[in-house]
Protein backbone atom coordinates (compact mmCIF):
# COMPACT_ATOMS: atom_id res chain seq x y z
CA UNK A 1 0.00 0.00 0.00
CA UNK A 2 2.03 3.28 -0.97
CA UNK A 3 2.00 5.64 2.43
CA UNK A 4 1.31 9.00 2.51
CA UNK A 5 5.20 10.14 1.60
CA UNK A 6 5.27 7.70 -1.56
CA UNK A 7 2.45 9.48 -2.59
CA UNK A 8 3.41 13.00 -2.24
CA UNK A 9 7.13 11.72 -4.33
CA UNK A 10 4.75 10.58 -6.52
CA UNK A 11 2.78 13.55 -7.22
CA UNK A 12 6.07 15.58 -7.23
CA UNK A 13 7.91 13.54 -9.74
CA UNK A 14 5.08 13.45 -11.96
CA UNK A 15 4.38 17.28 -12.04
CA UNK A 16 8.52 18.21 -11.78
CA UNK A 17 10.20 15.22 -13.53
CA UNK A 18 12.87 17.65 -14.90
CA UNK A 19 13.89 19.29 -11.05
CA UNK A 20 14.44 16.01 -9.39
CA UNK A 21 16.72 14.25 -9.05
CA UNK A 22 16.76 11.32 -6.51
CA UNK A 23 13.40 10.91 -3.41
CA UNK A 24 13.13 8.14 -0.98
CA UNK A 25 11.47 8.07 2.30
CA UNK A 26 12.41 7.14 5.91
CA UNK A 27 10.83 6.53 8.14
CA UNK A 28 7.75 8.22 6.85
CA UNK A 29 9.10 11.33 6.30
CA UNK A 30 10.09 11.60 2.42
CA UNK A 31 13.09 13.28 1.45
CA UNK A 32 13.36 15.39 -2.29
CA UNK A 33 16.80 16.48 -4.22
CA UNK A 34 16.05 18.24 -6.72
CA UNK A 35 17.99 20.75 -9.15
CA UNK A 36 18.13 24.45 -7.78
CA UNK A 37 17.21 25.92 -11.00
CA UNK A 38 13.91 24.26 -10.08
CA UNK A 39 13.41 25.58 -6.56
CA UNK A 40 11.72 28.19 -6.74
CA UNK A 41 9.01 26.86 -8.79
CA UNK A 42 8.54 23.14 -6.93
CA UNK A 43 9.06 25.40 -3.28
CA UNK A 44 5.97 27.77 -4.66
CA UNK A 45 3.65 24.47 -5.81
CA UNK A 46 4.40 22.86 -2.22
CA UNK A 47 3.13 26.13 -0.59
CA UNK A 48 0.58 27.04 -2.59
CA UNK A 49 -0.74 23.38 -3.96
CA UNK A 50 -3.89 22.87 -1.38
CA UNK A 51 -2.92 18.72 -1.95
CA UNK A 52 0.72 19.93 -0.11
CA UNK A 53 -0.09 23.07 1.27
CA UNK A 54 3.23 23.47 3.04
CA UNK A 55 2.37 26.62 5.01
CA UNK A 56 5.43 26.52 7.58
CA UNK A 57 9.13 26.43 6.52
CA UNK A 58 10.50 24.57 9.80
CA UNK A 59 14.59 24.74 8.89
CA UNK A 60 16.59 25.61 7.11
CA UNK A 61 20.43 24.71 6.90
CA UNK A 62 23.18 24.10 4.71
CA UNK A 63 25.80 21.09 4.77
CA UNK A 64 29.22 20.50 3.55
CA UNK A 65 29.78 17.07 1.87
CA UNK A 66 33.67 17.77 0.89
CA UNK A 67 34.45 15.19 2.67
CA UNK A 68 31.09 12.77 3.03
CA UNK A 69 31.98 8.83 3.35
CA UNK A 70 36.18 9.27 3.73
CA UNK A 71 35.89 8.79 7.68
CA UNK A 72 33.81 6.56 10.12
CA UNK A 73 32.17 9.24 11.28
CA UNK A 74 30.88 10.62 7.97
CA UNK A 75 30.06 7.04 6.33
CA UNK A 76 26.60 7.07 4.38
CA UNK A 77 25.37 4.60 7.43
CA UNK A 78 22.82 4.65 9.72
CA UNK A 79 22.34 2.21 12.58
CA UNK A 80 19.06 2.44 14.45
CA UNK A 81 19.55 1.93 18.40
CA UNK A 82 17.42 -0.70 19.32
CA UNK A 83 14.97 -0.05 22.52
CA UNK A 84 15.49 -3.56 23.58
CA UNK A 85 18.73 -5.14 25.86
CA UNK A 86 21.31 -6.06 23.75
CA UNK A 87 20.83 -9.82 24.23
CA UNK A 88 17.31 -9.33 22.85
CA UNK A 89 18.16 -7.31 20.12
CA UNK A 90 17.96 -8.59 16.69
CA UNK A 91 21.27 -8.14 14.63
CA UNK A 92 21.83 -4.27 13.51
CA UNK A 93 20.95 -3.86 10.25
CA UNK A 94 22.53 -1.36 8.45
CA UNK A 95 20.18 1.12 6.90
CA UNK A 96 22.04 2.39 4.05
CA UNK A 97 21.48 5.80 2.53
CA UNK A 98 22.63 7.36 -0.81
CA UNK A 99 22.70 11.15 -1.63
CA UNK A 100 21.24 10.70 -5.08
CA UNK A 101 24.16 12.70 -6.54
CA UNK A 102 27.95 11.94 -6.40
CA UNK A 103 29.79 13.87 -3.82
CA UNK A 104 32.32 15.75 -6.21
CA UNK A 105 32.84 19.97 -6.37
CA UNK A 106 29.84 20.53 -8.78
CA UNK A 107 27.68 19.15 -5.58
CA UNK A 108 29.93 19.65 -2.61
CA UNK A 109 27.38 21.91 -0.63
CA UNK A 110 23.58 21.32 0.29
CA UNK A 111 20.70 23.62 1.21
CA UNK A 112 18.23 21.69 3.59
CA UNK A 113 14.90 22.97 3.63
CA UNK A 114 12.25 21.17 6.09
CA UNK A 115 8.60 22.13 5.46
CA UNK A 116 5.19 21.29 7.30
CA UNK A 117 1.76 21.36 6.87
CA UNK A 118 -0.37 22.54 8.89
CA UNK A 119 -3.48 21.73 7.20
CA UNK A 120 -2.48 17.63 6.14
CA UNK A 121 0.14 17.57 9.61
CA UNK A 122 3.14 16.46 7.20
CA UNK A 123 6.65 17.30 6.86
CA UNK A 124 8.75 17.58 3.94
CA UNK A 125 12.71 17.29 3.78
CA UNK A 126 13.67 18.93 0.41
CA UNK A 127 17.36 19.27 -0.77
CA UNK A 128 19.19 21.28 -2.94
CA UNK A 129 22.95 20.19 -4.02
CA UNK A 130 24.46 23.36 -5.03
CA UNK A 131 28.40 23.43 -6.69
CA UNK A 132 31.63 24.82 -5.26
CA UNK A 133 32.23 26.80 -8.32
CA UNK A 134 28.73 28.78 -7.89
CA UNK A 135 27.44 28.50 -4.58
CA UNK A 136 23.82 29.90 -5.06
CA UNK A 137 20.60 28.88 -4.94
CA UNK A 138 17.20 31.27 -5.33
CA UNK A 139 15.97 32.85 -2.01
CA UNK A 140 12.94 31.49 -0.50
CA UNK A 141 12.46 34.97 1.63
CA UNK A 142 9.97 36.01 -0.42
CA UNK A 143 7.66 32.83 -0.39
CA UNK A 144 8.46 32.39 3.35
CA UNK A 145 9.40 34.91 5.61
CA UNK A 146 10.91 32.72 8.29
CA UNK A 147 13.46 32.09 5.68
CA UNK A 148 15.56 35.65 6.15
CA UNK A 149 17.11 34.91 8.97
CA UNK A 150 17.68 31.27 8.42
CA UNK A 151 19.45 32.17 4.93
CA UNK A 152 21.46 34.83 6.55
CA UNK A 153 22.91 32.16 8.86
CA UNK A 154 23.90 29.56 5.98
CA UNK A 155 25.50 32.43 4.56
CA UNK A 156 27.24 33.37 7.00
CA UNK A 157 28.42 29.82 7.21
CA UNK A 158 28.95 28.40 4.67
CA UNK A 159 29.28 31.18 2.01
CA UNK A 160 25.89 29.88 -0.27
CA UNK A 161 24.48 33.21 -1.74
CA UNK A 162 20.86 33.46 -1.70
CA UNK A 163 20.10 35.09 -4.96
CA UNK A 164 17.38 37.83 -4.52
CA UNK A 165 17.98 38.19 -0.30
CA UNK A 166 16.65 41.82 0.61
CA UNK A 167 18.97 41.33 3.27
CA UNK A 168 22.13 39.02 2.31
CA UNK A 169 25.33 39.17 5.53
CA UNK A 170 26.27 37.55 8.28
CA UNK A 171 24.02 36.91 11.01
CA UNK A 172 26.26 35.04 13.83
CA UNK A 173 29.73 36.13 13.11
CA UNK A 174 31.48 40.16 12.49
CA UNK A 175 31.39 41.65 9.56
CA UNK A 176 35.43 42.03 9.42
CA UNK A 177 35.29 37.76 10.20
CA UNK A 178 37.23 36.66 6.95
CA UNK A 179 35.65 33.43 5.28
CA UNK A 180 32.78 30.82 6.26
CA UNK A 181 33.89 28.77 9.43
CA UNK A 182 31.74 25.48 8.95
CA UNK A 183 33.03 25.06 6.09
CA UNK A 184 35.16 21.75 5.84
CA UNK A 185 38.57 24.12 4.55
CA UNK A 186 37.86 26.65 7.02
CA UNK A 187 41.44 25.80 9.63
CA UNK A 188 39.63 24.02 13.13
CA UNK A 189 41.95 26.13 15.27
CA UNK A 190 41.96 29.49 12.98
CA UNK A 191 40.99 32.42 14.76
CA UNK A 192 40.03 35.94 14.32
CA UNK A 193 39.58 37.68 16.89
CA UNK A 194 38.44 41.67 17.19
CA UNK A 195 40.67 42.29 20.10
CA UNK A 196 43.31 40.94 21.79
CA UNK A 197 45.81 38.21 20.55
CA UNK A 198 45.21 35.65 17.85
CA UNK A 199 45.63 32.34 20.13
CA UNK B 1 57.99 70.73 58.12
CA UNK B 2 60.13 67.61 58.98
CA UNK B 3 58.12 64.89 58.60
CA UNK B 4 58.33 61.54 60.59
CA UNK B 5 58.65 59.05 57.78
CA UNK B 6 58.41 56.23 60.22
CA UNK B 7 55.14 57.21 61.46
CA UNK B 8 54.07 58.05 58.28
CA UNK B 9 54.82 54.11 56.83
CA UNK B 10 52.82 53.15 59.92
CA UNK B 11 49.91 55.00 59.56
CA UNK B 12 49.69 53.92 56.02
CA UNK B 13 50.27 50.49 56.40
CA UNK B 14 47.30 50.70 58.91
CA UNK B 15 45.11 52.77 56.68
CA UNK B 16 45.87 50.06 53.59
CA UNK B 17 44.99 47.27 56.05
CA UNK B 18 41.80 49.10 57.27
CA UNK B 19 40.44 50.00 53.86
CA UNK B 20 41.11 46.15 52.53
CA UNK B 21 38.99 45.05 55.69
CA UNK B 22 36.61 47.31 54.76
CA UNK B 23 36.27 46.50 51.20
CA UNK B 24 36.85 42.83 51.50
CA UNK B 25 32.86 42.81 52.70
CA UNK B 26 31.75 45.20 50.26
CA UNK B 27 31.97 43.55 47.23
CA UNK B 28 30.14 44.88 44.87
CA UNK B 29 29.82 43.00 41.97
CA UNK B 30 28.78 43.04 38.33
CA UNK B 31 27.91 39.98 36.85
CA UNK B 32 28.50 39.59 32.95
CA UNK B 33 26.78 36.59 32.90
CA UNK B 34 26.55 34.97 28.83
CA UNK B 35 25.82 31.10 29.51
CA UNK B 36 24.81 27.93 31.47
CA UNK B 37 26.90 29.02 34.60
CA UNK B 38 24.68 31.80 34.95
CA UNK B 39 22.13 29.29 36.42
CA UNK B 40 24.91 28.01 38.98
CA UNK B 41 25.91 31.48 39.32
CA UNK B 42 22.25 32.14 41.01
CA UNK B 43 22.37 29.19 42.41
CA UNK B 44 25.59 30.66 44.70
CA UNK B 45 23.72 33.53 44.97
CA UNK B 46 20.70 32.95 46.56
CA UNK B 47 19.95 32.02 49.98
CA UNK B 48 21.17 28.03 50.03
CA UNK B 49 24.48 29.03 49.44
CA UNK B 50 23.82 32.83 50.31
CA UNK B 51 27.19 35.05 49.01
CA UNK B 52 25.94 37.84 51.01
CA UNK B 53 27.97 36.10 54.17
CA UNK B 54 30.55 37.63 52.19
CA UNK B 55 29.33 40.85 51.74
CA UNK B 56 28.65 40.10 48.21
CA UNK B 57 25.04 40.11 48.05
CA UNK B 58 24.53 42.85 46.11
CA UNK B 59 24.53 42.71 42.31
CA UNK B 60 24.93 46.01 40.47
CA UNK B 61 23.47 46.04 36.77
CA UNK B 62 26.35 49.43 35.99
CA UNK B 63 29.60 48.75 35.81
CA UNK B 64 30.55 52.29 37.11
CA UNK B 65 28.80 51.16 40.50
CA UNK B 66 30.41 47.88 40.99
CA UNK B 67 34.31 47.25 42.00
CA UNK B 68 34.19 42.85 40.79
CA UNK B 69 33.20 41.92 37.74
CA UNK B 70 32.37 38.03 37.64
CA UNK B 71 32.84 36.96 33.63
CA UNK B 72 30.10 34.47 33.35
CA UNK B 73 29.75 31.93 30.81
CA UNK B 74 31.22 31.45 27.54
CA UNK B 75 32.81 34.40 25.69
CA UNK B 76 33.00 34.66 21.87
CA UNK B 77 35.07 37.14 19.81
CA UNK B 78 31.79 38.83 19.01
CA UNK B 79 31.29 40.00 22.41
CA UNK B 80 35.15 40.26 23.34
CA UNK B 81 34.64 43.96 22.50
CA UNK B 82 31.40 44.98 24.88
CA UNK B 83 33.22 42.37 27.68
CA UNK B 84 36.53 44.87 27.69
CA UNK B 85 34.44 48.26 27.32
CA UNK B 86 32.48 47.02 30.48
CA UNK B 87 35.84 46.35 32.27
CA UNK B 88 36.76 49.83 31.25
CA UNK B 89 34.17 51.53 32.77
CA UNK B 90 34.56 50.22 36.26
CA UNK B 91 36.39 52.85 38.52
CA UNK B 92 39.38 52.11 40.14
CA UNK B 93 39.98 49.69 42.16
CA UNK B 94 38.76 47.08 40.41
CA UNK B 95 38.93 43.27 40.66
CA UNK B 96 38.25 40.31 37.67
CA UNK B 97 36.73 36.39 39.01
CA UNK B 98 36.54 34.06 35.81
CA UNK B 99 33.60 31.78 36.99
CA UNK B 100 34.09 28.81 34.93
CA UNK B 101 36.53 26.99 32.73
CA UNK B 102 34.84 29.03 29.41
CA UNK B 103 36.32 32.06 30.66
CA UNK B 104 39.67 30.83 32.17
CA UNK B 105 40.45 29.17 29.17
CA UNK B 106 37.69 28.60 26.51
CA UNK B 107 36.85 25.32 27.74
CA UNK B 108 35.98 22.44 25.42
CA UNK B 109 34.70 25.34 22.85
CA UNK B 110 38.26 25.30 21.35
CA UNK B 111 36.51 26.84 18.10
CA UNK B 112 36.71 29.96 15.48
CA UNK B 113 33.94 31.61 17.94
CA UNK B 114 35.20 31.51 21.08
CA UNK B 115 37.84 33.88 23.00
CA UNK B 116 40.54 31.09 24.52
CA UNK B 117 40.55 32.40 28.03
CA UNK B 118 39.71 36.25 28.72
CA UNK B 119 42.95 37.13 30.21
CA UNK B 120 43.69 37.44 26.82
CA UNK B 121 41.62 40.70 26.68
CA UNK B 122 41.74 41.91 30.53
CA UNK B 123 43.79 41.44 33.83
CA UNK B 124 41.82 38.36 35.78
CA UNK B 125 42.32 38.01 39.82
CA UNK B 126 40.79 35.08 40.88
CA UNK B 127 40.14 31.81 38.11
CA UNK B 128 37.13 29.61 39.29
CA UNK B 129 37.62 26.15 37.41
CA UNK B 130 34.53 23.69 36.53
CA UNK B 131 31.96 23.61 34.07
CA UNK B 132 29.89 24.76 35.58
CA UNK B 133 31.59 25.17 39.18
CA UNK B 134 29.75 24.04 42.11
CA UNK B 135 28.43 26.79 44.67
CA UNK B 136 31.16 25.52 47.30
CA UNK B 137 33.94 26.16 44.42
CA UNK B 138 32.62 29.59 43.76
CA UNK B 139 32.24 30.29 47.55
CA UNK B 140 36.37 29.43 47.45
CA UNK B 141 36.80 31.21 45.01
CA UNK B 142 35.03 34.09 46.61
CA UNK B 143 36.94 33.79 50.07
CA UNK B 144 40.50 33.83 47.96
CA UNK B 145 39.26 37.05 46.32
CA UNK B 146 38.81 38.84 49.83
CA UNK B 147 42.27 38.01 50.48
CA UNK B 148 43.37 39.48 47.85
CA UNK B 149 41.13 42.56 48.17
CA UNK B 150 42.36 42.77 51.98
CA UNK B 151 46.33 42.28 50.67
CA UNK B 152 45.75 45.50 48.20
CA UNK B 153 46.60 43.33 45.39
CA UNK B 154 44.99 43.80 41.89
CA UNK B 155 46.09 42.42 38.91
CA UNK B 156 47.31 44.41 35.62
S1 LIG C 1 32.09 26.50 31.76
FE1 LIG C 1 30.53 24.98 31.20
S2 LIG C 1 28.72 25.63 32.34
FE2 LIG C 1 30.11 27.38 32.25
S3 LIG C 1 29.51 28.57 30.47
FE3 LIG C 1 31.13 27.16 29.84
S4 LIG C 1 30.02 25.37 29.06
FE4 LIG C 1 28.56 26.55 30.29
Amino acid sequence: MPTASDELIARLRARFPQHILAAHAYRGQPTVTIRREGLLEVATALRDDPATAFDVLMDLCGADYAWFGMSQASAPTLRTPSPLPYFMSPAPSAERWERGVPHDAQHRFEVVYHFYSTAHRRRLRLKVPVSFAEPSVPSLAGLWAAANWYEREVWDMFGVVFEGHPNLKRILMYESFQGHPLRKDYPINKRQPIIGPVN
Amino acid sequence: MSVDAAKLNWMTTRLDAALGWARKFSIFQYPFVTACCGMEYMATATSHYDMDRFGAGFPRFSPRQADVLFVVGTISHKLAPMLRRVYDQMTEPKWVVAFGVCTCTGGFYDNYATVQGIDTVMPVDVYIPGCPPRPENVLDGLIKLQEKIAQGELAR
